[in-house]
């Protein structure tokens, strides 16, 4: 019985090798296929973290303000940032907002925490450089554009504390910031040079952290900051996380449509190339049915052939797709995947499943040939 | 007596065409018979008949003590596959398969593959140097040679042959005619249509169909007329 079993195969792989020509047509249809649908499912599973890190682009999910009118006390701030998972946690500033002048004309200048906004703001666009020496500062892009206030200048700022005392600095000017938001009309300065030019520390305006985590997760955090620090408030970003689930529900749902598109084109193309198949080889089949093959022994025999497709498609395909995705993650979101390469036997199952159910119509037909009118002649 | 085949008033009719009108044959186990008429006679209908790849449209075929009206699609194919072996004018080999492989196929569709046996078969037919070639590496003649040892290789008890030599020249017309004059001395039956008179010549007996009717039956001027049962003849 083994050597049937071999042989039934050396038929299989003969009438796929030695038929070249069809083959390759069978083959080329389920190895696009494969390719896009491996490229596909693979963003897919890549996409929830792929687009938590784009959306991040729009900025902090939490935002920290005092209770009322009253500011935020930055050890308040360092007790509810021990409220936050660390390893969900990307980035945490404190905002500090004065009025400040520089020569004569009124500003506002923001005491934030270069390094941290860096994380929860990454749309900040910055020609030049972020500030990381003491007193050097950036300026918003409506302002370089309206006044002396440039990239590479020095600027003298001054202004009034509380106490009704008065205070003045030099700022090197190191680089521009641009957001498209009310962010151009600021001054950007460390907090710790804020603080020390007003001659007032410990507080702050706002805090914004940025969390990857879903807006339900974000609303259990912020009531948990409000009940073990009271004289915090804390906000969530709602519409921009909402977006941000929408947004990505969209996608993977569109994704998954376009994947049973080109299954369903791949089953047209094998279905097709099969029927022509066993029309040209009517001959061949009314001629094992002379010699006494059964219908079902001819029909094995085809669904046979179209699994080898599937699967031989389907493990090329994957290969294909698995640099397809990585073009795709490159281009179009700028970073390098990690293959998943439990995905390549995946898709060769799905193939050898969409070329075998492809090939059940073509089969019924090789079913129907009857061996007399075929052998009769042309 | 031992009749392997018994047509018994057997009729086919396609539409309007009447391509076998009333026949009745018998045919002895071991006898060469050949079939002549001009074309449209229903030669070919009338070995589709025996070859269990169509049926009758009235009357009975007993193949083998086995009522063939019988049996249904599957037990034809058995029958097919157990008792006859069939050798076209065309060849029928599959194109993408050596002359062993093809060989092969018969096997297995009846039993199992057995190459050193299918080497056999084709060492017979004088082809045992070409196992290895593809059909479109061998000639017409041997083309038919391979269709012969595929036909053999179950050692069917019945060989149907519909114009075997029409496409072959001389020489392999007289090796094919060999090949099967040693299968009838080893027992099988034998049914060969042919338009040849050369060709008829190496039968036991002849008969002639002429619009689907038995019009001939003579058996044949060779040396084997006194084993020959008395075929009756009952065409209208
Ligand atoms: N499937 C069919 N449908 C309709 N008519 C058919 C069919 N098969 C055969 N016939 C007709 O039956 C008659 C006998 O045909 P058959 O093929 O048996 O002739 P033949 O004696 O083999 O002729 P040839 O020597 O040309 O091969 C012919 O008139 C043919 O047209
Ligand atoms: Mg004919």
């Amino acid at each position: 019985m083994n050597k049937n079993k071999a042989f039934a195969f050396r038929l299989a792989i003969f009438s796929l090798i030695r038929r070249r020509s069809r083959l390759l047509a069978a083959l080329l249809g389920v190895a696009l296929g494969a390719v896009v649908l491996f490229g596909l499912i693979s963003l897919c599973r890549d996409l929830p973290r792929q687009f938590r890190d784009e959306f991040r682009a729009y900025g902090a999910n939490l935002v920290f303000a005092g209770l009322g009118s009253a500011r935020l006390d930055l050890n308040d701030l360092k007790k509810a940032k021990g409220l936050l998972p660390p390893n969900k946690l990307l980035g945490l500033t404190p905002l500090r907002y004065e009025s400040v002048r520089n020569r004569l004309r009124p500003y506002v200048a923001v005491g934030v925490d270069f390094a941290q906004s860096q994380k929860t703001s990454p749309f900040w666009r910055v020609t030049g450089r972020w500030p990381n020496e003491p007193f050097e500062m950036l300026v918003g892009a409506d302002i370089a554009l309206n006044s002396d206030l440039k990239e590479g200048s020095f600027a003298t700022i001054d202004g009034r504390n509380p106490n009704q005392e008065r205070y003045a600095k030099d700022f090197r000017i190191v680089g521009t910031l641009a957001t498209g938001g009310v962010e151009d009309g600021f001054l950007f300065m460390a907090l710790a040079d804020l603080e020390k030019m007003t001659g007032i520390s410990g507080v702050a305006d706002l805090a914004e952290a940025s969390l990857t985590l879903g807006a339900d997760e974000l609303k259990t955090l912020a009531a948990n900051v409000k009940a073990t620090v009271p004289s915090v408030e804390a906000r969530l970003v709602t519409r921009i996380t909402d977006s941000e689930t929408n947004a990505l529900t969209k996608l993977t749902s569109l994704v998954y449509l376009v994947a049973v598109v080109i299954l369903a084109l791949t089953m047209i193309c094998v279905a097709t190339t099969m029927m022509t198949v066993v029309l040209e080889r009517r001959k061949e089949i009314g001629l094992k049915k002379a010699l006494g093959a059964e219908n079902n022994r001819v029909a094995r025999e085809f669904l046979v052939e179209g699994a080898i497709v599937g699967f031989v498609g389907g493990f090329l395909g994957s290969l294909g797709g698995v640099v397809f995705a990585q073009i795709v993650a490159y281009n179009v979101f700028g970073r390098v995947m990690t293959p998943r390469l439990y995905l390549i036997p995946l898709t060769m199952l799905v193939m050898v499943i969409v070329a075998v159910v492809a090939s059940r119509s073509p089969v019924k037909k090789a079913s129907g040939i009857e061996p007399a009118l075929v052998l009769k002649g042309e | 007596m031992n009749h392997i085949l018994e047509i018994d008033n057997v009729s086919k009719i396609y539409g309007q065409v009447v391509a076998l009108r009333d026949l009745s044959l018998t045919v002895p186990q071991g006898q060469w018979l050949a079939i002549m008429g001009p074309s449209g006679s229903g030669k070919t209908t009338l070995m589709n008949i025996v070859g269990c790849l169509d049926s009758p449209t009235v009357g009975q075929v007993i193949l083998d003590g086995l009522n063939l009206g019988v049996l249904s699609h599957a037990g034809l194919t058995a029958i097919r596959r157990e008792s006859i072996g069939l050798i076209f004018q065309e060849f029928h080999l599959i194109p993408y398969l050596t002359a062993l492989e093809n060989v092969m196929v018969a096997q297995y569709y009846h039993s199992l593959v057995d190459e050193n046996e299918a080497l056999e078969a084709l060492a017979r037919v004088g082809l045992r140097e070409r196992a290895r070639h593809l059909p479109k590496q061998l000639s017409g003649g041997e083309q038919q040679r391979v269709c012969v040892a595929r036909a053999l290789i179950n050692h069917p008890k019945i060989i149907l042959a519909d114009e075997p030599t029409g496409n072959l020249d001389e020489t392999n017309e007289l090796l094919v005619m060999d090949i099967l004059r040693q299968l009838r001395d080893q027992g099988s039956t034998i049914i060969v249509v042919t338009h040849a008179q050369e060709v008829a010549a190496h039968a036991d007996r002849v008969i002639v169909l002429e619009h689907g009717r038995l019009v001939q039956d003579r058996v044949g001027a060779k040396e084997r007329v006194d084993n020959l049962e008395t075929a009756s003849l009952m065409a209208g």
